[in-house]
Parts: C-alpha cells; sequence; structure tokens
C-alpha cells in the first residue's frame, strides 16, 4: 500500500510517500505502525484538524485497508 | 463546463484569458482574477505550495460545479500553481463565464474566497530565517465566510 503525507506532516517525517508491504488491515493499525516508527509522527497524526483519506477520499474514523489502498494524511489546509 | 488544472509550470495569465474568450457569441461577460505572489518587502523568497494531485483538483471541480450553478455561469476555467513560485509569479488563474456581467463578478469573487480559504493546499513559506507553513488568515475566513448564508441573491 501507499502512504502519503502532506504539508507539515512530511517534513515532521522526512519523507513523503513509503510503500507498506505487507499492508496493515486498518487505518486504525497504519496509524499504530507509523507510530511505531516515529512517536512524533505518530502524535501528530492525532493531532487537531489531521484528516486521512482512502483511495483520495476523506474518512472518518476507521476504515479497511488493502494491498492496492492508498491512504494520505491530510494535515489543516491552508488555502492556495 | 468548467476546467481545473493544477501546473508545476509558470502560468501566463494573457494566454489563458485569450483562449478562454475564445468562440463565446452568448456570453456576454468574463471575469478572470490573477493573484500573484506577494514578496512582503523581500522577506518571503518564495511561497511553495503542496497539492495532492486527483484529490485537490476534484475538491476544486466540485467547488467550480457548485459556483456554476449558483451563479448561472456558462464556464469556469482555474488553473492553480503547485510547488515553489517566486514573488511576483502569477499563484492562480481564475476565469469566470456568464451572460451577464454580475454573476460573472461574483462567481469569479466566490471561486476565489473558497480558493484562499478551503480548497486543499499546504502552503510554505520561505523567508530569510527559514520557512514555515502558513494557514489561512482571520480575513481569509471572513471572505469565504461571506458566501456561507444567507445568499446574496435570496437577499436581493
Amino acid at each position: 500500500m501507499r502512504v502519503l503525507l502532506f504539508g507539515a506532516l512530511g517534513d515532521l517525517a522526512g519523507w513523503r510517500e513509503q510503500m507498506l508491504d505487507p499492508a496493515p488491515e486498518t487505518l486504525f493499525a497504519l496509524r499504530d505502525r507509523l507510530t511505531r516508527d516515529d512517536a512524533a509522527l505518530g502524535a501528530a497524526l492525532r493531532g487537531r484538524g489531521v484528516q486521512a483519506a482512502v483511495d483520495k477520499v476523506v474518512v472518518r474514523g476507521d476504515a479497511a485497508l488493502s494491498s492496492a489502498s492508498e491512504v494520505a494524511f491530510l494535515p489543516p489546509m491552508s488555502g492556495g | 463546463m468548467s476546467t481545473v488544472r493544477l501546473s508545476s509550470e509558470p502560468i501566463q495569465p494573457g494566454a489563458l484569458l485569450a483562449g478562454f474568450c475564445q468562440g463565446r457569441e452568448e456570453t456576454g461577460a468574463v471575469v478572470s482574477f490573477t493573484g500573484l505572489a506577494r514578496g512582503e518587502k523581500g522577506a518571503v523568497t518564495a511561497l511553495e505550495l503542496d497539492a495532492y494531485p486527483g484529490f485537490t483538483d476534484a475538491a476544486i471541480h466540485e467547488h467550480a460545479k457548485t459556483a456554476k450553478t449558483r451563479f448561472e455561469l456558462q464556464d469556469v476555467l482555474i488553473v492553480h500553481r503547485i510547488g515553489r513560485i517566486a514573488p511576483g509569479e502569477p499563484i492562480v488563474f481564475v476565469a469566470a463565464a456568464a451572460a451577464h456581467r454580475r454573476a460573472a463578478f461574483d462567481g469569479a469573487d466566490f471561486l476565489m474566497d473558497y480558493l484562499k480559504s478551503r480548497a486543499p493546499f499546504w502552503k510554505k513559506s520561505h523567508e530569510a530565517d527559514g520557512a514555515r507553513w502558513i494557514e489561512p488568515t482571520a480575513r481569509d475566513y471572513e471572505d469565504a465566510a461571506r458566501w456561507d448564508t444567507p445568499m446574496r441573491k435570496d437577499a436581493e
């Protein structure tokens, strides 16, 4: 699966795109996995206004993932 | 019809406007807006716009559809720069076509307020003492809220 970080999240983590194989089965499991690798990123992913999109659709709460999923973590948007 | 493009190449507002105006025997009014990156008297060396291709443009497209219905626009063109943008360079170009001028002015105004405050971009300002991610200003939110309620048309 493909994981994308945007805006300040990418700077914090030091990466903007990562392929994960095997893929975590759920969005929450993915977040826990990323938190194990990088606690500061984990805290930021739970920060105020951070949204997650699965296959380019914003989801609230947990969601099922597969190896073909694309998950993006979106910090608060700035406008253009 | 509405067209939304994210461009990592410089925007040419004149050429975009000329192209947008072509073949419009029933239009009557085209309003365009070009936003330029501001240097803040030398404090800002560059802006950097992060976008999510396929998500950012889809969200803008949805808003363009709303604008078309709400203001009876015939056509909308939105071209937004992404990546690194130097002061003075165009960052956004919006054009709205309508049968009459008020709809075109309002449509372009509405689209710009959305783009400035709610569109899914992440903006970084590169300054002499480092870079920082920026959020919409209070004024940007107020400008965008002007369109929430009541609808201007209803108030007439």
